[in-house]
């Protein structure tokens, strides 16, 4: 896996767990251009995955709006601490990454 | 003119076969919603998610900075508390490409997302819920930008 891990924090609030994830990703919007004038061709996060207790809880597609190293706020339903949340990526070039952390 | 049409058709042809070798990345998924993230504006966006026209509701919430010093990372929230919720998404109106995000709401989540977008410039961003019936709401606030997202 080319990119950096993940951040992923998972705290129980009550019957549910608010997980907040860091990704790290240079999320070119295909818009730039290098000093040269060439355009930096798009590189962006397009489907992001999570998972509870390995059971798919959250799909997303993402456009290249989306900030450089993407952070992502959800809260999972009845996820109490010790569960395992695994969050997962596939940028435009098929580049992909996954993660997992424990709900505290 | 009849030699630019054959070179036309050469270039669709090519991108053809790359397409189906499934070397073109964004034919490679066909999951992404491609035609829906090239949309310029609201409407277009939402048909092509295969929604309705959008309504605007108190139902549905954004949450975003007034005034956002970096156009760059902009914090922006969206959630709805409607039952039979199927897709959230954000939008920003003035972006070379108007969507910028779409969740898919599950049983298991809270209808609650936050995430951080770019914006090109001031502009107004959008949050957009569709219902399980069809029906499509939204909710808008206008985010004034002092540095841009966009620039080099």
């Amino acid at each position: 896996m080319a990119a950096d891990p993940m951040r992923i924090r998972a705290q129980a609030q009550g019957d549910k767990a608010v997980v907040r994830v860091l990704m790290s990703h240079e999320m070119e919007t295909g818009q730039r251009k290098d000093s040269a004038g060439k355009t930096i061709p798009a590189w962006f996060i397009q489907e992001v995955t999570a998972a509870h207790n390995g059971k798919t809880v959250l799909n997303a597609e993402w456009g290249p709006a989306v900030s450089k190293n993407p952070f992502l706020q959800f809260t999972i339903k009845g996820a109490k601490a010790g569960d395992k949340i695994t969050v997962n990526w596939v940028d435009n070039r098929g580049e992909k990454r996954s993660d997992e952390a424990t709900v505290t | 003119m009849v030699a630019r049409r054959l070179v036309l058709e050469r270039c669709a042809q090519v991108a053809g076969l790359l397409a189906a070798a499934g070397l073109l990345p964004s034919a490679a998924r066909a999951a992404w919603p491609q035609a829906a993230f090239d949309a310029k504006n609201l409407a277009d966006a939402v048909k092509a998610l295969g929604g309705s026209a959008p309504v605007e509701s108190k139902d549905v919430t954004l949450t975003g900075p007034d005034i956002a010093e970096n156009g760059a990372v902009v914090p922006v929230g969206c959630a709805c508390s409607l039952p039979g919720l199927k897709r959230l998404a954000l939008l920003v109106e003035k972006n070379p490409n108007t969507l910028a995000a779409v969740f898919d709401v599950t049983d298991a989540l809270e209808p609650n997302f936050s995430t951080r977008v770019k914006m090109g410039q001031s502009s107004n961003v959008f949050a957009v819920a569709m219902l399980g019936d069809g029906k499509v709401l939204y909710a808008q606030k206008e985010i004034k930008v002092t540095l841009g997202g966009c620039g080099g």
